[in-house]
């Protein structure tokens, strides 16, 4: 683990190798956004298709966890 | 301002096909622009982290020796013949690019067939494919409880690469009969490479978990996937798991080639000897002609790449070699063709369209993909109904409604340069 993502303001470890979706799986996030319908949701595809990992980045809305790689001290909110 | 980038060549996708087309195109002279959405070259196929497959290792040092221009990392929002408008994928960046060229080479791939059963929707339901990319790109999957299901040949590579990353594979569950797959099985022997590769992901876990004719009927958890009901339309097992991979088949990528006009039949794009579409400047490769696997795509992705810098002659001397390719194709449809019964399996309160969460009991079988839209915005959220698309087509046998710009969701600063394109477009005699 050479870096620390920021999930919901908790400090996550990850690797730079590391997508965003697979350090939230990894640290137990198993839900990253609510559906319209308030349903808990989480990656499905992970090639950027279904855009069901979307999340906040930096204050970046709707960014896709499948597509985007941790740097050092990325802030990510999800909204499950 | 976008940057603007010109080329004779803009190729589409840097899979297979798009490297084989991009290779064959630049060394033969042609200024090749490659895009490709992944963050290297590969394609989901080739996916990988730090070093690449034994298979694609080739195809990417003749890439950095040719003098093609690859752009990773951007995903095309918009196209007509002659020009591209692509947009990052990640990061921080938010400018487009402006990508002119003489010929256009797409080679867009395909995606996973996802289709509704009760609990789908549910985290830790990934795709087959899905579960391979999550692995490559840093899933740490050592000790989950994982089912493997759907179909094709994908399931047994998928289960062999997550059992040696350590995950407990407890189910592979092949919605095709057993005699099915082993007629596929048997066919395979005609081309050992084939045969010997499939029997080396078999020994990766007990082969006795790897059950044809069986399909997951719903999947339970509270939070996220806790067990799953496998049947085989007989009998029912549950079976607790922490990870489903569930994905039946693939489905060609074809927004762009509709967009650009290209013309599609039986889910394919139409292709001629030289993998020229309808579209006279519009050249199409890979699995969005049709799912064939690795190494029709490189054929044809050669072809393409070859007759789109005009050298007609060598793309010639690769047909046969694409059409040996071609029948194992065909045989892939035949044998995993999916069975009736999974369309029994979404209850009326299964959510069908999942950016809109719309259930399947909002639709009725004599509308068409149009009317679904128009009715219950099944399709209209950022998907695009690229997830519900095919499976709506699988229940109800509803096309694909025409596709429109832009092809992914885009910025507002990329939409308006699009649409002022277009103005100064439209004022050029």
């Amino acid at each position: 683990m050479s870096l620390r993502i920021v999930v919901d303001g908790r400090p996550v470890a990850a690797r730079e190798t590391d997508t965003v979706a697979a350090a939230l799986m990894n640290a137990g996030v198993a839900a990253l956004r609510a559906s319209v319908g308030g349903q808990p949701r989480g990656p499905l595809c992970a090639m950027g298709i279904c855009f069901e990992c979307r999340v906040t980045i930096d204050g970046r809305a709707h960014r896709r966890a499948c597509l985007e790689l941790c740097r050092d001290g990325m802030r990510v909110e999800t909204s499950a | 301002m976008p940057e603007k980038l010109a080329g004779d060549i803009a190729v589409v996708g840097a899979g297979p096909a798009g490297m084989a087309a991009a290779v064959r195109a630049a060394e033969a002279g042609a200024r090749v622009v490659l895009l490709d959405e992944g963050p290297r070259a590969g394609g989901q196929i080739w996916k990988h982290a730090a070093s690449p497959p034994r298979g694609a290792r080739p195809w990417i040092e003749r890439l950095k020796r040719s003098r093609a221009v690859l752009r990773s990392g951007w995903q095309v929002v918009f196209a007509e013949p002659g020009r591209l408008f692509a947009e990052p994928v990640s990061g921080p960046a938010e400018e487009g690019v402006e990508v002119q060229c003489r010929v256009l080479v797409l080679a867009t791939g395909a995606r996973e067939l996802f289709l509704p059963f009760p609990g789908w929707t549910l985290p830790g339901v990934v795709g087959v494919g899905a579960a391979q990319a999550l692995v490559k790109s840093g899933l740490d999957v050592r000790g989950r409880r994982t089912v493997v299901a759907g179909s094709g040949p994908l399931l047994l590579a998928a289960a062999g690469a997550l059992s040696s990353a350590g995950a407990r594979v407890q189910l592979v569950a092949e919605q095709a009969s057993r005699a099915s797959v082993l007629a596929f099985a048997f066919g395979l022997a005609k081309q050992p490479g084939k045969l010997a590769a499939a029997a080396a992901l078999r020994l990766k876990f007990p082969a006795a978990r790897y059950r044809p004719g069986t399909w997951i009927a719903s999947a339970e958890g509270n939070g996220s996937v806790e067990r799953v009901l496998a049947t085989d339309g007989r009998r029912s097992r549950e079976i607790a798991c922490d990870l489903l991979c569930c994905g039946y088949g693939l489905v060609p990528n074809l927004e762009l080639p509709e967009l650009l006009g290209c013309e599609v039949a039986r889910g394919r794009v139409v292709v001629d000897d030289f993998q020229r579409t309808s579209v006279s400047s519009v050249f199409c490769a890979g699995e969005a002609t049709g799912v064939g696997g690795v190494e029709l795509a490189l054929a044809e992705g050669e072809i393409a790449g070859l007759a789109a810098a005009g050298k007609a002659g060598e793309a010639r001397s690769l047909f046969r070699r694409r059409s040996a390719l071609t029948a194992f194709a065909a045989s892939l449809d035949q044998a995993f063709a999916l069975r009736p019964e999974l369309k029994a399996a979404a209850r009326g309160d299964t959510i069908v369209c999942r950016c809109e969460d719309v259930p399947l009991s909002r639709f009725a079988p004599s509308w068409s993909r149009r009317q679904a839209k128009l009715y219950t915005r099944a399709g209209m959220g950022p998907c695009q109904g690229r997830v519900c698309g095919p499976a709506l087509e699988f229940l109800f046998g509803w096309g694909a409604d025409s596709v429109r710009i832009p092809v992914r969701p885009a910025s507002l600063a990329s939409f308006l340069e699009i649409s002022h394109s277009e103005k100064e477009g439209a004022a050029t005699p």
